[in-house]
Order: C-alpha cells, then structure tokens, then sequence
C-alpha cells in the first residue's frame, strides 16, 4: 500500500473526477479519510488511494434546529468542539478507536465514523450513527453526484440512501457530504455502579436499569481486568449512567440505585469520575490490547452477552468488555484461526453477529470480517453494490471477498 | 389526476385462471376474487383515487406470501402490497391488472420480552397492538402515527412512520431491530433480528420507508422502550404564527426538548373547538402543544421553563396541565383534528412536506398566499420540533374543479417545502401523490440511482409499480 498512489480531492467536483477517471480506467481505489479504521475490514488491493480528508469544513449548522453539515474529511473532533460551544453534541457518542486500531494518518472523520456506522455507549439509548444521519451527499461508483435525504428531521421521500451509504464503508459511494441530528448536551452525568457481579448478573442488572423509568443512557459490564484499568480497583463493575438536567439526576440515581437493591448497594460516582470512565467504555480501552492480538465486537442480544462470552472462554482465553446493556461483547484474544472461528461459531449460535475490529492484514484477507450472508441475501449485497459501483472500483473486497 | 397506463389486457384476460392459482397456492379461504368483496379494496387513506384490483390474497403465512410471489413474478404478473391500507399517499392503491398481497392475516405477536426490551411480530399486527402487548410490564413502542388504533406494522415500515412523539423516540427506522421479508423472487430473507447495528449493508434502514418497492415485509423485531415516569402537556396561545414560530426555536434552542411540541393555526383551533371543546383559544393565531416528561417534580421544572420561555413571546393564553386529565383535555382536540376538519369540510387533502423550523414563519406566509390564490382554505396542524407541516387543503370532491385546484394547490406547498430546504414527505410517502413530484427535489442522477436499486431488488418492476419513480425512471432492467 505505500507505494499507491494517493488522490486528495480538494472539493466534490474533483471528488467526482477522480471517480469517474477511475471508472473509466476500471482502475480500483481504496477509500480512506485519515485510515484510522483501515484494520476494520479486509485489505483492499488497489493502485490509488482516494482519500477524503482534504474535503473539510462545516457546512451548516443552526442550533435551533438541532442540525450540522460537514464535509466527509472534517475531523469528529472539530465538529464535536464546535458543537460544544453551543452546548450540543452528537448523540451516538462515535468512540475513538485508535486505542485498538493504531493512529492512522490523521484524526478520524466524520466520514470515516459514518461509513462504519460507529456508535458508543449511548447507542443503547438514543440510536446508532447511522440514526442520526439526515443527508447526504456522495459520488457513485460512476463518478456521479448523488444526494439522499436532506436537512430536515423527518423525511421518507424516496429510498433512503443515506441510511444504505452510512456503514458500507465506501463500496457504493465514496460520501462528500453528510448532515447530522444534535442533541443538546446533557448538563449533568452521575453512574451508578454495582460490584461483584458475575457477568450474567451484572447484565440482569443493567436489563433491571435499562427498564426503570429513569433514563439510562449507557449500561456496561466491567470484568474485574477491565475495572482495574478503570482505576476501580480488581473488582467486576456493572455501571449505569444517567445524563439530564443538573436537578434531575442525582435524584434519578438514588431512584435507580433503590430499584436496584436486589443486586447489592450501589455506588454513585460523580461527574468527573463518570465521564471519564465512559470515555473508557465508548473508545473500548479498557478492553487493553496487546501487539499481536484481535479483538472482536459481537452483538447479540443482552440476555445472551454472558453465555456468548463463557462460550469464547472455552476457546480461548478472551479479556472482555460489555456495552450496550451487555448486548455488546468486546473481546481480546489471540490472533488466530481457531479464536475466530469460535468468535463465528458463538455469534451464529446465539443468533447474533460480529466484526473483526483489528487483526493482521493476513488474517483479516483470510477471514470473513464478518458473518457469511445467507444466499438470498448475498445475491442482494451483489446486485446493490453493481447499482452504485457496476465496475466494483471502491473499495473492492473492503466488506465481503469479491463484492 | 396522475395518469396510470391502462391494464394489462394479456393479464386481464387470464383472470379467471390466475385465481384459480393463487386459491391453489394459499387456499381459497385466502383468496378474494368477487367484485363485491374487491370492492373495499379499490383505495386506500387516499380516496381521491381508486381502482378495483385483478385479485386480493391474504396469505396466512411468510410462505405463503413467497408462493404468491414467485407465482406472479414467473408469470409476469403486477403485484401490490397491502397492510391495513392507510396510507395518506395512495401508497396501497390496487391496480387492475396487479395482485393485492395483503399481510393482515398476518397478525401474531410471536415474543415479548422485556429483558432485551423487543418484541416480534408478524407484520399484520397493529402499531397500538404492540403496544397494548407491553404496556402491562409500563412498556411502549415509540411510532405512534394518527391512525395507531388500524395501521399495521407493515405498512409503518413501508412508510417509516413517526407520529407525534418522534422528536424524541425517533420513527420506525429508529425502533426496528430486525425483518422477515419476501423478495420478488419469492425468496425468504431474515435481516437483524434481537440485536443491534448488523455490519454489511443498511437493509433495515433501507426497507424503511421504501414503500414496497423492494419486497414484501411479513415479520418485524421491534424496539420496545420503558415508559418515562409521567408526562403532562401545557398548551400556549400566542398573538401571530410568526411569534409561536420564535417561540418553538427558543425552545429547541435552550435544550430542552419536549416529547411533543404540536403547532395548530387560527382555522385548525377553531375546527378543533368547535369538534372537540378542548377550551382552545380562539383569540389566538397560532397555538402550541407541548407536552414534557419525568418525575412529577421534573415535569413542574421543565413547565416552568417553557412558561418562562413563551412569556418572552407574549402570550395570550398558557394553560398548564397540572394532572393527567388535564393533559388528555390539551390533547384531545390535537388527536381530533383531521375528524374535525371533516366536519367543516366534505373533503381535505392533507399534506405532509417538512421544512427546516426556521423557516416556519415564511412557510406560513406563504401558504396563507396561496390558500388566497387558490381560493380554497387550508388548515395547518403540524408537528414543530421537527418541522413536519401538516397543510390540510378544504374541498369539495363532488366538485372536479376544486378538486383538481386543491391537487395543484398542495403541489405548490409541497414545491414550497422544497424550496425551503426540506422535503416532499415526512412521514406519508410519496406513493401515487406525490410521485411527478419527485423531480423537484432530486436530479435526474439522484432518481437514476434509485431506480438501479429499486431494479437491484425488483428486475422486472412488478412490485408496487407506478408509484415513488416518476415514469420515465420507472423502467425494468
């Protein structure tokens, strides 16, 4: 890859261009923004690199309207910076994975986060990335300009693109553009945490929370490895957190801690202590991964986070985490056929479904990513990529071997 | 009127043999083929337009619905899907040379469970049936459209529904987990199902709203959520639609945002008062519903902050509901209005464009402009927050005139909306309505593009054609 060549667009119209030469040529490109993601997927083989980074700025952005446009290149940090002066941000709390991916060549992007619908802590709560997406601007694999979605908060006129384009990580189009939903921030975050716990009860008590009145917005399982690197000391953590009004919360969380006496006494942590602690759930450090190893996201359902997990630890011997209310598994582990074939064969039996986050390039070109579609619908992951990318230039084999 | 080609005369013709087929394929039972059963059949929400279909099949199963499919797709036969026919946008009109495919046998709520906080449907199940099988353990699920009591979940996620809480809990894509769904081919296709965010393509995001262009949805796994602790509505009149327009962006603008925040103008609460007797002001302009969540405690915090925001806008009236009945009073005249403009009113259209909400106070002007050029009333009736504008044009279908102006009056708006920067259709679809309309806010690349992927789905265009693509886009491959 270091000898590719690599194509910067400065603006959508050259963007295009670009696209449309390599159509022309039948010439693949790999599509990146900064490459902090490049060890989410397969490796691509191709003579040019297109990256969006130099498509940069924010576009619009009225508060009142809980709106904000940017370029695909705009760092997540800028848009985030900006919209903090408001008081707003962006609600799927995107994680910085870097911690487990390596750097890249820049910080993420806004394109970058959307094209892999990345979601934290509050996905539980509030939607995923791609929830959030309004718009979009993108060039097809033709190198034609292609819109979706608009501005507005509320929109079903026609088929809805930008859902389809946010997640499949430049293989139908290469995004330009993309308008997202705020929120305001929330004045005031207090955790509410629970000790001890194996995981099958930390995660009965998450479920417990998650199903109280009082609007929980990330509910996580810490095993005691992941706890102490959190500064909680060698003990499992099973944490809930509340974000609202300043007067809101701290009743909220004796509510919640009440309700969840079956499970123990709780503890309230405050707001400094939690917004660091989700910060460490939201970007999966506290998972703590060495050189050589993989780590996988699995998603299933909650009420089988913990048996997919003992399922995992009679393979191989995983460190752990659990988001999502324990419906999101991070697991660390040796990088090795025989963990991921039992990453595969846990996630197909708990009904579930994965993502290889990070391995070596050989393993991630050996093995599929991600689950095996079944037949009809691999006929389908076919024929919509030919109807954006009829050439297959962006980003072949990024996803799936062939498509 | 749109124009629909004429029927299919080879197809006409083999009507007799392709019933006798289909009560073969799903049993006679599941077959409707006699004109006066068909009959109810002919439209749907959007009555202006009507066509009695070749044949109704309501198959009581996911297969059985892919034996119908694969039997009209190898024979060439059009085919329309159908859930409680609802839709506002003429999406489940018949054809008559098409095979109405309906999912209301499909009505079996296949799992609740509160643990992982979803629920599986087939997806003839009602969206208030849903509800009503989770509200005992103080669960809902979040779409509430107008019509929640008869829609089905098929037909919500054909359209991606809201409903008026959507500014906070978000539409159907927002709350939908996993499908079943039938390819034209016939082909049975399982995405998502009890857990979150499956990597590869968006095919749940891409169902939404997709208005049964692209295959025929039987089973749904839906997001249920935890009831909040109470909710209470207050209700605020002010003096002009520009002033509750300032009034609405301060409100968003100072980071609260309320569950609901309903927009009603001067003809609108007038219709409704006469209807209802919610004790709307008739003084007022424009009035506001606005309804917060939480504890009793946050509820009287969250009131007294939108009191002192809508004081600074100078009302005339603001009421607080201090119980829960005296929300439901608020409420009542809301959820009644498109029955109240009935009253006044032989006939309405109701629109369904959005626009950016700070272009509210123009979009008002503007509408009340060309009410006037049209000589035909409108009443707006809307939800706020998220710009969702709700313009119900008054006519008279007895008359064609004034049906034919409230078309091209509702055009107009819609074109307005455009211009603004928002949209065609919020949460209606663009069905058989709105589909020449399509060009005037996309290009002809946006249209071509998703043509190929309807065509992706659908080669031959047999499913729910004439509908979403104006017609030069509508072509099979």
């Amino acid at each position: 890859m270091a000898l590719a060549m690599l194509i910067a667009p400065q603006d959508e119209a050259a963007l295009a261009g670009a696209i449309a030469e390599a159509y022309g040529a039948s010439s693949p490109l790999a599509v990146r923004g900064n490459g902090t993601k490049a060890s989410l997927g397969r490796p691509v083989q191709a003579a040019a690199v297109l990256t969006t980074r130099a498509l940069h700025g924010i576009t619009l952005y009225s508060p009142s309207e809980l709106v904000i446009a940017a370029r695909a290149g705009t760092p997540v940090a800028e848009i985030e910076t900006v919209l903090a002066q408001t008081g707003q941000h962006l609600i799927a709390e995107p994680p910085d994975l870097s911690p487990l991916t390596g750097p890249g060549e820049g910080p993420q992007t806004i394109g970058g986060v959307v094209s892999c619908n990345l979601s934290g802590p509050r996905r539980i709560a509030l939607g995923a990335m791609r929830d959030h997406v309004l718009g979009v601007r993108a060039v097809n694999g033709t190198g034609e300009v292609i819109r979706s979605g608009g501005r507005v908060l509320k929109n079903v006129t026609g088929l809805d693109l930008a859902k389809l384009l946010a997640g499949s990580r430049g293989t139908l189009a290469v995004l330009s553009e993309i308008t997202l939903k705020v929120l305001p921030k929330p004045e005031r975050t207090l955790t509410v945490m629970l000790r001890d716990l194996a995981p099958a009860r930390g995660i009965a008590a998450l479920s417990a929370g998650l199903g109280s009145p009082y609007g929980v917005t990330g509910a996580a399982h810490l095993p005691p490895e992941a706890a102490a690197r959190a500064g909680l000391g060698a003990r499992a953590a099973s944490l809930l957190r509340l974000e609202d009004f300043a007067d809101f919360v701290p009743r909220r969380a004796r509510a919640l801690a009440e309700t969840l006496t079956e499970f123990g006494p709780s503890e309230i942590l405050d707001e400094a202590a939690s917004l660091a602690l989700w910060r460490g759930v939201r970007d999966a450090a506290l998972l703590g991964v060495g050189d050589e190893e993989a780590v996988w996201r699995l998603s299933v359902r909650p009420s089988r986070g913990a048996a997919a997990a003992e399922a995992l630890a009679r393979a191989f011997a995983p460190r752990l985490l659990f988001d999502w209310g324990g419906g999101l598994v991070w697991a660390a582990g040796p990088a090795s056929e025989a963990a991921h074939q039992a990453v595969t064969e846990t996630v197909r039996r708990a009904e579930g479904t994965f993502w290889l986050v990070r391995a070596p390039a050989s393993l991630r070109a050996a093995l599929p990513g991600l689950p095996e579609d079944p037949p009809p619908l691999a006929a389908l992951t076919r024929r919509v990529k030919h109807a954006f990318d009829p050439k297959g230039i962006l980003n072949p084999g990024r996803v799936f071997a062939g498509v | 009127m749109i124009a629909l080609p004429p029927p299919d005369p080879s197809v006409l013709a083999r009507r007799e043999a392709i019933v006798a087929d289909l009560a073969r394929l799903v049993g006679p039972a599941n077959v409707i083929s006699e004109v006066l059963r068909l009959k109810p059949y002919e439209t749907d929400g959007f009555t202006a337009y009507k066509r009695v279909p070749l044949a109704v099949c309501l198959p009581d199963s996911t297969e059985g619905v892919a034996a119908v499919l694969r039997y009209c797709t190898s024979n060439g036969i059009r085919a329309v899907p159908r859930a409680a026919g609802t839709s506002l946008s003429g999406g489940a009109l018949p054809l008559e040379d098409a095979v109405v495919i309906g999912v209301s046998r499909l009505n079996r709520i296949l799992e609740v469970s509160c643990e992982d906080r979803l629920v599986r449907v087939e997806a003839g199940v009602t969206n208030l049936g849903v509800t009503r099988a989770v509200e005992g353990e103080g669960f809902f699920y979040a779409p509430d459209p107008s019509s929640q009591l008869a829609c089905m979940i098929a037909g919500n996620i054909a359209m991606n529904s809201g409903g008026a809480h959507c500014l906070k809990y978000g539409v159907t894509a927002n709350n939908l987990l996993g499908l079943t769904f039938v390819t034209v081919e016939g082909e049975i296709v399982s995405v998502g199902g009890g857990h979150l965010d499956t990597p590869g393509y968006d095919w749940l995001g891409l169902m939404c709203g997709s208005e049964g262009q692209l295959g025929i949805v039987t089973e749904a796994t839906l997001r249920i959520l935890r009831a909040a602790e109470g909710a209470r509505a207050m209700l605020v009149g002010f003096r002009a639609t520009d002033v509750a327009a300032a009034a609405v962006a301060d409100i968003i603008g100072s980071g609260i945002i309320p569950v609901a925040l309903e927009f009603m103008d001067k003809p609108c609460i007038r219709a409704c008062e006469d209807f209802a007797h919610a004790g709307y002001p008739l003084d007022a302009e424009a009035m506001l519903i606005i309804e917060v969540e939480g504890s009793a405690d946050e509820q009287d915090a969250l009131l007294g902050r939108l009191e002192t925001i809508c004081q600074r806008h100078d009302p005339l009236t603001v009421r607080l509901a201090r119980t829960a009945e005296e929300s439901a009073a608020i409420w009542k005249g809301r959820k009644g209005a498109f029955g109240a403009i009935g009253r006044i009113s032989p006939d309405y259209l109701c629109m369904d464009g959005t626009i950016p909400p700070a272009s509210l106070p123009e979009a008002m002007r503007r509408i009340e402009a060309l009410s006037q050029q049209y000589g035909l009333m409108v009443a707006n009736v809307f939800h706020a927050g998220d710009g969702n504008l709700h313009p119900l044009i008054l006519f008279d279908a007895n008359d064609e005139g004034s049906f034919a102006r409230a078309e091209a009056l509702g055009a107009d708006i819609l074109r307005l909306c455009v211009e603004l920067g928002g949209c065609l259709t919020g949460e209606h679809g663009v069905g058989i309505e709105k589909r020449d309309l399509m060009r005037e806010q996309f290009s002809s690349a946006d249209l071509a593009q998703q043509a190929r992927l309807k065509r992706a789905f659908d080669p031959g265009w047999l499913l729910n054609p004439h509908k979403v693509f104006p017609p030069e886009f509508a072509k099979a491959a």
